[in-house]
């Protein structure tokens, strides 16, 4: 990164505080390929001028995949330790670029002491959007058919099908829809602690099922707002060794608008 | 001994009755089996979605075919059971057509004119469904959870309330020819039965139509009284239960999964720099039973959850939408629904034998769900969305899963690792929880 990231202990440091707080997550942290993906979101909200701070090593997993396999002691362990940080940093506002960690930090944690205003980073940078203070040029993407997959989590889960589209909508590509798409959407087989076992025995992987109705779709580009999802229709577009089409999460496609 | 047809009525009434009452009181019953939850807030919002999706039918609409069909058997259900009082009447006092009386002669004409075209409704929507359910080979009509009793019972809806029907024409043709010969007094039109059916009456004697449609009238009743108590039997019990059953939805984010509190009392005394590690513990109440993690029969789960399996029709748009059923694994949420059903009742008729629940060495979990079901979801919310009645199979789903993972430690190996990486580093890979911000630091 060419710029410097800084976390919630420096802003506390220097007395003051960011206008938001980014989660990042476990994938957004650690994978590879959602880093991507981190860095891209960052790029934006610093080229947009918005304050904002990561809790760092402070940063624990949000206790979903714990929680959605049946664990609630990790679970709770988990929401505990990031609420009272959280708490400590009188964090108000937090924006996370993976629906699990938004889902579960909207909606369990209040149960547990932490309230907190928290957007999708769709949500956010459509408000950016709407407030003026990001502009995106879609040059690049102009004539590119692209496909958006509804992460669950974002989705049914929450009912947030809009904000996605229309940040994609400024891209002047062809947004296309898949039969399964918005509430009907197809889960890309990650969510429930899928991710990280081997799947149930069946006649395929929920990720190819998911990817073949994309690919149908005859995208350039399959976009994809949850890191999760992301890894699942890489893997999916491999599996069809694809190599025409990319799988990309908004915040890398604006980055790349914005030539970040 | 004129009064004996009237007595008749009134005994099969009461009893036809009676033993309906009887079943929903058992229903009741079993579904105080369940654990109490709290679904008594924000009335207004309930008695809406009550009327939009029970009343209205909201959701039945997103699958147009299926929806607009259900839709004419259930109005005409709604109308024709409006009928039911004027049986009753007339039943218990010998009136004929008593409501035209109250209604006055067009009301009422209007009325019978109205039913026959919903009756009509009802027989080309009994006679699709049967066909499209039967030959069309539609996936979710034809898998395995279906073989035996639920696949008859459905049909045998459709045979009932195709027979109701046609008793009903029956009665209004040799009705309607009876009051052109003035035989009877002429109340009400009758579009379908008077230029459909009507003219095969014709050349009856006066008798054989006066016997024709007491045979129908008496039919009608019956079978009323019969598919009524046929309901305790049959998924059909969704025509009453849809009605309390989306008004006790859940009104959360489908997202959003319960918090164990028992469990944050747990933890936070473990987080609490203050506890004292080597303090006694309290004294223990006695009388309390240590509290279960999840569930692993019908007695864990809530009251709403026992609602919905009694709710459930098998409608199967669930299954047909789950992506894990979808792609050949084991896992049906109707199947989730039926097991809990089935164990619910197998628990009532221990309860009916003995008095009270003996212990029958079975559970929920196992002996009707698999395992291999529970851990197949993605908990991605497809079958909670799909469902017409706003019934919530994943919820099941996850207090089972709780129960495998925090009862026995028996998730599979896999998620064990992920859950230990978690509790060790703070996150379900094995890194270190110091790397966390590397990425801001790399190109």
């Amino acid at each position: 990164m060419d710029f410097t990231i800084k976390t919630m202990a420096e802003y506390a440091a220097e007395g003051k505080a960011p206008e938001v707080l980014f989660f990042v997550g476990c994938a957004g942290s650690f994978d590879d390929r959602a880093k991507k993906i981190t860095k891209a979101f960052c790029k934006i909200l610093n080229k947009v001028g918005i304050e904002f701070a990561v809790l760092g090593q402070e940063e624990s997993c949000n206790g979903d995949p714990a929680k959605r396999a049946g664990n609630e002691f990790v679970f709770q362990m988990m929401a505990l330790t990031n609420i009272e940080i959280m708490n400590a940093y009188e964090v108000k506002k937090i924006v996370t670029t993976c629906p699990h960690c938004f889902n579960i930090i909207k909606n369990e944690y209040p149960g547990l002491g932490g309230n907190y205003e928290v957007l999708h980073h769709t949500q956010f940078l459509r408000k950016l959007m709407e407030e003026g203070r990001l502009k995106i040029e879609g040059g690049t993407f102009k004539g590119k058919r692209i496909t958006f997959h509804d992460p669950c989590y974002l989705g049914r889960a929450n009912g947030e099908y809009e904000a996605p589209r229309q940040l994609l909508e400024k891209l002047d590509a062809e947004l296309v829809e898949m039969k399964r798409c918005k509430s009907n959407g197809l889960c890309c087989g990650a969510g429930g602690a899928q991710m990280f076992k081997e799947p149930e025995p069946g006649n395929k992987d929920i990720n190819i099922e998911r990817t073949e109705e994309a690919l149908s779709e005859k995208p350039n580009i399959i976009a994809t707002g949850c890191p999760f999802c992301n890894t699942m229709m890489t893997d999916g577009v491999k599996h069809f060794n694809n190599n025409e089409v990319t799988v990309k999460d908004i915040a890398e496609l604006l980055a790349e608008a914005e030539d970040l | 001994m004129q009064y004996i047809d009237n007595i008749i009525f009134f005994i099969a009434m009461v009893v036809g009755f009676g033993l309906f009452f009887k079943s929903l009181k058992e229903i009741y019953r079993n579904i105080l089996l369940g654990k109490k939850i709290d679904r008594s807030d924000q009335k207004a919002e309930r008695w809406g979605i009550m009327a939009r999706v029970a009343l209205g039918q909201s959701k039945m609409v997103k699958r147009p075919i299926a929806g607009i069909l259900h839709i004419f058997v259930y109005v005409g259900f709604v109308i024709i059971n409006i009928e039911l009082i004027e049986i009753i009447v007339d039943g218990i006092f010998g009136t004929h057509r008593f409501l035209a009386g109250i209604l006055g002669d067009s009301l009422y004409s209007f009325f019978t004119a109205t039913l026959e075209v919903l009756a009509l409704l009802v027989v080309i929507a009994v006679v699709l469904f049967f066909i499209r359910r039967n030959f069309y080979g539609i996936k979710r009509f034809t898998m395995k959870e279906l073989f035996g009793w639920p696949k008859h019972d459905a049909n045998w809806i459709l045979v009932i309330e195709f027979a109701l029907m046609m008793a009903f024409f029956t009665m209004n043709s040799s009705d309607w020819v009876l009051q052109q010969r003035q035989v009877l007094a002429a109340h009400g039109s009758f579009p379908i039965s008077a230029n459909i059916l009507g003219p095969l009456f014709q050349n009856f004697s006066d008798n054989a139509l006066i016997f024709t449609e007491r045979g129908a009238w008496w039919f009608h009743f019956i079978g009323i009284l019969f598919f009524m108590n046929y309901l305790y039997y049959s998924k059909h019990l969704h025509i009453l239960l849809a009605f309390p059953n989306t008004w006790f939805a859940n009104l959360k984010p489908k997202g959003q999964f319960t918090n164990l509190d028992s469990v944050t009392k747990e933890i936070k005394l473990m987080m609490d720099p203050n506890a004292d590690p080597y303090a006694a513990a309290p004294e223990a109440d006695p009388n309390e039973v240590p509290e279960k993690f999840g569930a692993s029969d019908i007695f864990d789960l809530n009251r709403v959850q026992l609602m919905n399996a009694y709710s459930c029709t098998e409608c199967g748009r669930c299954t047909s939408v789950c992506p894990a059923n979808i792609t050949g694994k084991k896992l049906s949420p109707r199947k989730i629904m039926m097991d809990t059903r089935d164990r619910i009742e197998e628990v009532g008729r221990n309860i009916n034998k003995n008095g009270k629940f003996v212990d029958d060495g079975k559970k929920l979990l196992d002996d009707h769900i698999q395992r291999e079901e529970l851990w197949a979801c993605t908990t991605c919310n497809a079958c909670v969305e799909a469902c017409p009645i706003l019934i919530d199979p994943l919820s099941i789903i996850v207090e089972m899963r709780r129960f495998l993972v925090m009862e026995q430690s028996a998730a599979p190996q896999e998620l064990n690792q992920m859950m230990t990486n978690i509790e060790n580093n703070a996150a379900p890979w094995q890194y270190n929880q110091a790397d966390r911000l590397k990425w801001a630091t790399e190109n």
